[in-house]
Parts: structure tokens; sequence; C-alpha cells
């Protein structure tokens, strides 16, 4: 083997190599590094696929504040973005406890890593437990809509514009429904697509008999707003065009706006909120690490500095999602 | 590098709310700018997007550049690790961006100006 050794007239520089670790960081944190990379690569395609999608239906795009604006206890009250901001603070608490953490750790102070390795786990689960919550309200939806023939969602508001749920439009008709099911020949698929409240001949006859009822289509007007037809035309779209009632939302339709919009917000919070709860996984397994004192045996806690940069990962990655997803 | 910070115990420590100050104060005025909307923030634009927008994703940036700074400790790295993990990402995702939003543009263009309408 000696034989195969090149001189190159670089030994005892940085970039000769040899013993010397140019990047001054242990492997395992240049690796963690490394994969956050690469798993930032990925969430930045997710949310440049969002911004494609966006900007090809950008006069038509849901409006966020109209969504998301559910907060615990308030029914009814229109709290737009407060619970993600209350959710986003959480989150940045959980990360200043963690390098709270990090710092103890590098002091070798057990006590105070254990304690606050715990509150960052704590933060965590309140998050994912957030999480869980705003998918809740965003499958069941508020309101409800009719699906016209094109695809588009047609949503319902009074003459001052204020939303009106579909369960107030629509008038009982004395008319049968039946479940189509795999027995009758529905195949290809599973009975899982429940029958909306109402059928769209309720909510057609319902319209045609509320004579202050207005619909307002995806289309926005040069104030952002959704734009609200004339009643004539509302009574022209709902006869000619509605084909179907949609409640709350799943990966094919929504009642806030294009498919996509639905799709891509299950999938990057989705995505976030997993590694979320990977996250608080790797914590609890450190944190247990911690308590038996793996770390003062090691007479390091860099391990701890390692799950942090992940956990300080998905931190930044909210912000990312924050922003493009709520607030532009 | 890291145990640099271990002599000069509380600096560390001050440095760390001192920047989850900065983030909470950003989140917050992000929050306000996003609830009250306004006016002349939205009627004008530059580079297509309006005066708001860019607002919230220069503070996203900078609530980023914290993050990464201060709480993964980014500032005490080599230049060398710096450089192949930020320049990687900022570069790479800028390109992607400017691509899609360029390419999502244009079939917007393309559903307004051709002959087939898309409002029933």
């Amino acid at each position: 083997m000696e034989a195969t050794v090149v001189k190159t007239g670089t030994e005892g520089k940085t970039w000769g190599g040899g013993s010397k670790s140019p990047l001054k960081a242990s492997y395992g944190k240049m690796m963690m590094w490394f994969f956050i990379t690469s798993d930032a690569l990925t969430f930045s395609a997710f949310l440049a696929a969002y911004g494609f999608s966006r900007f090809k239906f950008i006069d038509s795009w849901p409006i966020a504040d109209e969504v998301f604006n559910h907060f615990p206890f308030l029914h009814g009250v229109d709290a737009p973005m407060y619970y993600v901001a209350l959710m986003t603070f959480i989150l940045i608490f959980s990360s200043v406890t963690m390098v709270l953490a990090v710092d103890a750790g590098h002091k070798m102070q057990k006590a105070k890593v254990t304690l606050y390795m715990f509150l960052t786990i704590i933060g965590g689960l309140i998050f994912v437990g957030s999480q869980a919550w705003e998918w809740k309200n965003f499958i069941s939806g508020t309101y409800g809509a009719v699906e016209t023939k094109g695809g588009n969602i047609v949503q319902f508001v009074d003459t001052e514009g204020e939303r009106i749920a579909i369960a107030d439009v629509a008038k009982v008709l004395p008319e049968e429904r039946v479940l189509h099911e795999r027995k009758n020949g529905l195949w290809y698929t599973t009975d899982g697509e429940a029958l909306p409240s109402f059928s769209i001949n309720e909510v057609k006859e319902g319209f045609k008999s509320h004579e202050d009822f207005l619909v307002r289509v995806q289309k926005l007007d040069e104030n952002g707003a959704k734009t609200i037809l004339s009643r004539e035309e509302s009574l022209a779209m709902i006869n000619d065009n509605a084909i179907r009632v949609v409640e709350g939302a799943n990966l094919t339709r929504n009642e806030y706006g294009p498919p996509l919009f639905a799709d891509f917000f299950f999938f990057i919070t989705g995505f976030h909120g997993f590694h979320v709860f990977t996250g608080v996984i790797i914590n609890i397994i450190i944190f247990f690490n911690v308590i038996i004192g793996t770390y003062e045996r090691r007479k390091s806690y860099e391990m701890v500095e390692k799950v942090g940069l992940y956990w300080h990962f998905v931190d930044l990655v909210w912000v990312f999602v924050f922003t493009f997803f709520y607030l532009v | 590098m890291a145990h640099s910070a271990s002599h000069n115990d509380n600096s560390a420590i001050k440095r760390i709310w001192n920047v989850f100050i900065i983030l909470s104060i950003v989140t917050i005025v992000e929050v306000v700018l996003g609830i009250i909307k306004p006016a002349f923030l939205i009627d004008n634009t530059f580079i297509y997007m309006k005066l708001l927008n860019w607002i919230f994703i220069v503070l996203t940036i900078y609530k980023a550049y914290y993050i990464t700074w201060a709480f993964m400790h980014m500032e005490h790295e080599t230049k060398g690790l710096r450089r192949a993990v930020v320049w990687t990402a900022v570069f790479l995702v800028s390109y992607l961006v400017f691509i899609l939003l360029t390419e999502g543009d244009y079939i917007y263009e393309v559903y307004k100006s051709g002959h087939v309408a898309w409002n029933f």
C-alpha cells in the first residue's frame, strides 16, 4: 500500500486532507447538515409547485383568510390567521427551549438539558395537535358549496356578501336518496363517498325560493374579493351549471376552490407535520438517553445538538409554509 | 468551535432570548399586516408582485436567517460548511422558483387569452 501513496505537496495545508477535517465538524453533524439541505430542497420543490399552481390560477385562488378563520372555543367568530400565528409561536418557542438544551449540553448540565428537552417535546406535541385540529376544520368545512359542470366551485352569499351555509339554502324535498354502492354496479371503487347532507335538487329548489340569496364564483374582482353575481346570473349559474354538492375537502374536490388547493394543503402541511412528528419521536429517544446518562458517560452532548439541528429545521420550514400558505 | 460559546456563559443565553424576541416581533408584524392589509401596500406593485407580499417574503428570509445563524449555530461553523449548505439551497431554490413561476404565469396567460371559456 505504501507504494500507491502519491505525494501532492500539499501536506499540512487544509486542502491537502490527511488528518485534518476541513469543515471542522464531526461526521454526524456534517451529515445532519447535508440531510437538512436535501430536505430543504424537497420542501422547496413542494412550495415552488404550489407557487406554480397559484400563478396558473392567480385570479381565482382561494383567499386564505376566508379558509383558515377558526379558533378553538370561538365558534362562528371570524378569526383569520390567529390560530396559525399561535402555532408559529408555539414552534418558535419550542425552538428556543431546544437551543437552550443544546447550550446546557455544552456546559454538561444534565438537569437543565433534561428540562429543556422535555419542554421541547411538549411544544412539539402541542403543535402536532394543533395541526390535527386545523386539518379537522379544513376537512369538515364550514359552509359547503356546489360544483359546476366545468369543475368550478360556486359559493352562496346574501346581499351583503356574507357567506351562507348550504343548510340554510337547501329546501328539504320528499325525494328518496340512495347511496350508490358496489353491489349495484359501482365498480373499481370503494363505498367511501357518502351522500352529502343535501341533494343538488334540494339546493336548486331552495335557492330559487330565497329571493335575496346570491352566488359568488372563484374569480377575483379588482379589489381581490370573490366576484358576486347578480340574482339573474346566480339563478342561471345554479340552474344550468351546478351538478354536485360539495362539503368540506378531500383530495378530489373541496368547497374552497380548485382541487389543487386542498391537495397542496394536505401535502405540504402533512409533510411538515410528519417532520414534526418524527422530530418529536427523535427528541423523545434522545431525552431518555439524557436521563439514563448516556451523554454524561460520553462526556459530550453533541447528540442533543444534532437532533437540535433537525428540530430547528422543522421550525425553519414552518416559517416558509406560514408565509406562503397563510400570508401571501 | 461550539465550545467557544460555553466559556462566556450568559452571552449565549442572552443571544437566544434576543433572537426569540426578534422572531416574535417579526411574526406579530406579519400577522398584523396580514389582517389589516394596508391599501397602499396592496395597490402598489414591484416586479409584478404586491408590496405586501414582498414585505412578507423579506421578513420570512430575515426570520430564516436568524433561525439558521443563531439557533442552528451556523455562525460558528466554518465558511466551507456554511457555503456548502446555504449556497446550494439558495441558488437551486432561486432557479426552481424562477422557472416554475414563469411557467405558471405563462399558463395563466394561455387560459386567459385562449378561445376557450372556463366560466361554466
